[in-house]
């Protein structure tokens, strides 16, 4: 079987400027003079990973391990310095719920724009407008401008927008700490029933628990490295009694 | 460049997305809505005429439509532009989460200013009605200088939009150098007065020299552009664009460690 994503040997490279240099003027200065530093940095060190169709696939790792770089070089926002990734299908990232939206717009406006972001195009979005509403449960605040809602409700319109729509893979970054108790279950609920539909899901989580309950399969890593691939126990086992 | 094309093709609703949003958010709220596009331009015109014809005589028969119809052309360049200048530095929360393909954003912005122009045009009409100006079937010879004008304003987006990302700067000296068009094109005096001065020499190497005469030619002098007009506004046209896109992508992979 073909992986559906597949990373191989990607590493990425920062530069870190050590004096930040922001304007033209103080740039050919520097450039003049043959002082223009930059400190390298590499966020990942050639790292290799399969994800296979219908994976829930973890990464675990202490902040600043490289885990969310790693989803954005997937997510196709970061070109790695290094290496490829290759991608079978439709992405849907929900890094930071909401990123998509304008708070000027009304939550209707939102959902159709957000749709169009991911990739999405108007007569899929008329499909699924009803079931988006339905799963945010926000139907009497259909006309409101977005800056009126509480951040639970933009959560939640996020949250529907990205898993209604049924994409192929599904980048979840930390997302399921969000909303109240029951809307947390109904979208782990919801990942559950995307999980058995097939759909690949690639989780970031801190909560090993939510990894444990979720994942088939987890990558840990540790300033870039990967330290250790393998079955959720395995790998959560050693990554706990590792701190 | 195929592949470039149907991703394109797949993400022209978001262009149509971001240009109703552009329309929503500039007019919500406003008991007027869309129509302050006509009628902008329109006072806008009149206080300017009223300024010029009484501080500075200039012997132009009808000034209300030369001046119209000259400052329609560079408010389409300065809004398309500027717009698009910081369209990408101010998507940058999108940018960060989603692939899309980023040119989008400073397109977007030449689009929305295009749809500017074209209600603007509404305006101009209505000054020619009342001030009794001929309508030649030459006005639709005006596309020809929109079109490339157009054109020319994505290049210059592109090249902006990217730029700006790692210089701030440029949107300051952008400023300045719209400025010095806006006084280097005649807009709101006639070419005459370039008479002994250095514009004489080198005011025709400004692109907007050839946008705004050549849709003046089109609206009050009732010829359709000619060929070496065309070719003109096509040339500065292309080569923009092509400036543009050619840095746009050779920058834009490095543009979210900068965003």
């Amino acid at each position: 079987m073909e992986p559906m994503v597949s990373v191989k040997n990607v590493s990425m490279r920062f530069n870190l400027a050590t004096e930040k240099v922001d304007s033209l003027k103080e740039y050919l200065i520097k450039f003049a003079k043959g002082n223009l530093k930059f400190e390298e940095f590499w966020a990942l060190n050639d790292v290799s990973i399969d994800i296979m169709p219908g994976d829930v696939y973890g990464l675990v790792g202490l902040n600043g391990s490289g885990k969310s770089t790693l989803l954005k070089t997937i997510a196709g926002v970061l070109k790695p310095t290094k290496g490829s990734v290759t991608v079978n299908g439709v992405i849907a990232p929900l890094i930071e719920l909401g990123a998509g939206f304008d708070m000027d717009l009304t939550a209707r406006e939102n959902i159709y724009l957000n749709g169009a972001v991911l990739g999405y195009s108007k007569k899929y979005m008329d499909e699924h407008f009803r079931e988006i509403v339905d799963f945010s449960e926000l139907h009497n605040f259909l006309d409101v401008p977005l800056k009126n809602y509480s951040s639970g409700m933009v959560a939640r319109i996020a949250f529907a927008i990205a898993t209604t729509t049924k994409p192929d893979i599904l980048i979840a970054d930390e997302i399921l700490s969000v909303g109240d108790y029951t809307f947390q279950e109904k979208c782990e609920n919801r990942m559950k029933e995307l999980m058995s539909d097939g759909t690949t899901v690639i989780l970031v989580s801190h909560s090993i628990d939510q990894v444990r309950r979720l994942c088939n399969k987890v990558t840990w890593l540790e300033h870039g490295n990967v330290m250790m691939t393998g079955a959720t126990k395995e790998v959560c086992d050693a990554y706990m009694s590792n701190y | 460049m195929k592949s470039g094309l149907q991703t394109f093709w797949r993400y022209r609703f978001l262009l149509e997305n971001l240009i109703q949003r552009d329309i929503k958010v500039r007019y919500r709220r406003s008991k007027l809505g869309i129509l302050w596009s006509v009628l902008n331009p329109l006072l806008m015109m009149l206080v300017m005429s009223a300024v010029f014809s009484h501080f500075f005589r200039f012997d132009i028969p009808n000034y209300p439509v030369y001046l119209l119809s000259g400052q329609l052309v560079f408010t389409f360049f300065n809004e398309g532009t500027n717009s698009s200048m910081g369209s990408v530095l101010y998507s940058s929360r999108l940018i960060k989460k989603v692939y899309m393909p980023k040119y989008i954003f400073p397109l977007e912005k030449s689009c929305f200013a295009f749809l500017n122009m074209c209600f603007s045009l509404i305006a101009l009409v209505m000054v020619m009605v009342i001030t009794g100006a001929p309508m030649h079937l030459s006005v639709i010879g005006v596309i020809i200088p929109m079109f490339f004008e157009f054109v020319f304003i994505v290049g210059a987006g592109l090249f902006l939009s990217a730029t700006a990302i790692y210089f701030r700067d440029i949107m300051h000296f952008w400023t300045i150098i719209v400025t010095a068009l806006t006084y280097a094109t005649p807009i709101f005096y006639p070419e005459t007065i370039w008479q002994g001065t250095i514009l004489q020499y080198v005011g025709k190497l400004n692109p907007m020299y050839w946008y705004v005469t050549t849709f003046r030619g089109c609206i009050i002098d009732g010829v359709f552009p000619s060929l070496k007009a065309t070719a003109i506004c096509a040339f500065f046209a292309v080569i923009m664009l092509a400036i543009g896109a050619k840095t746009f992508q050779k920058l834009q992979d490095n543009f979210i460690l900068y965003i």
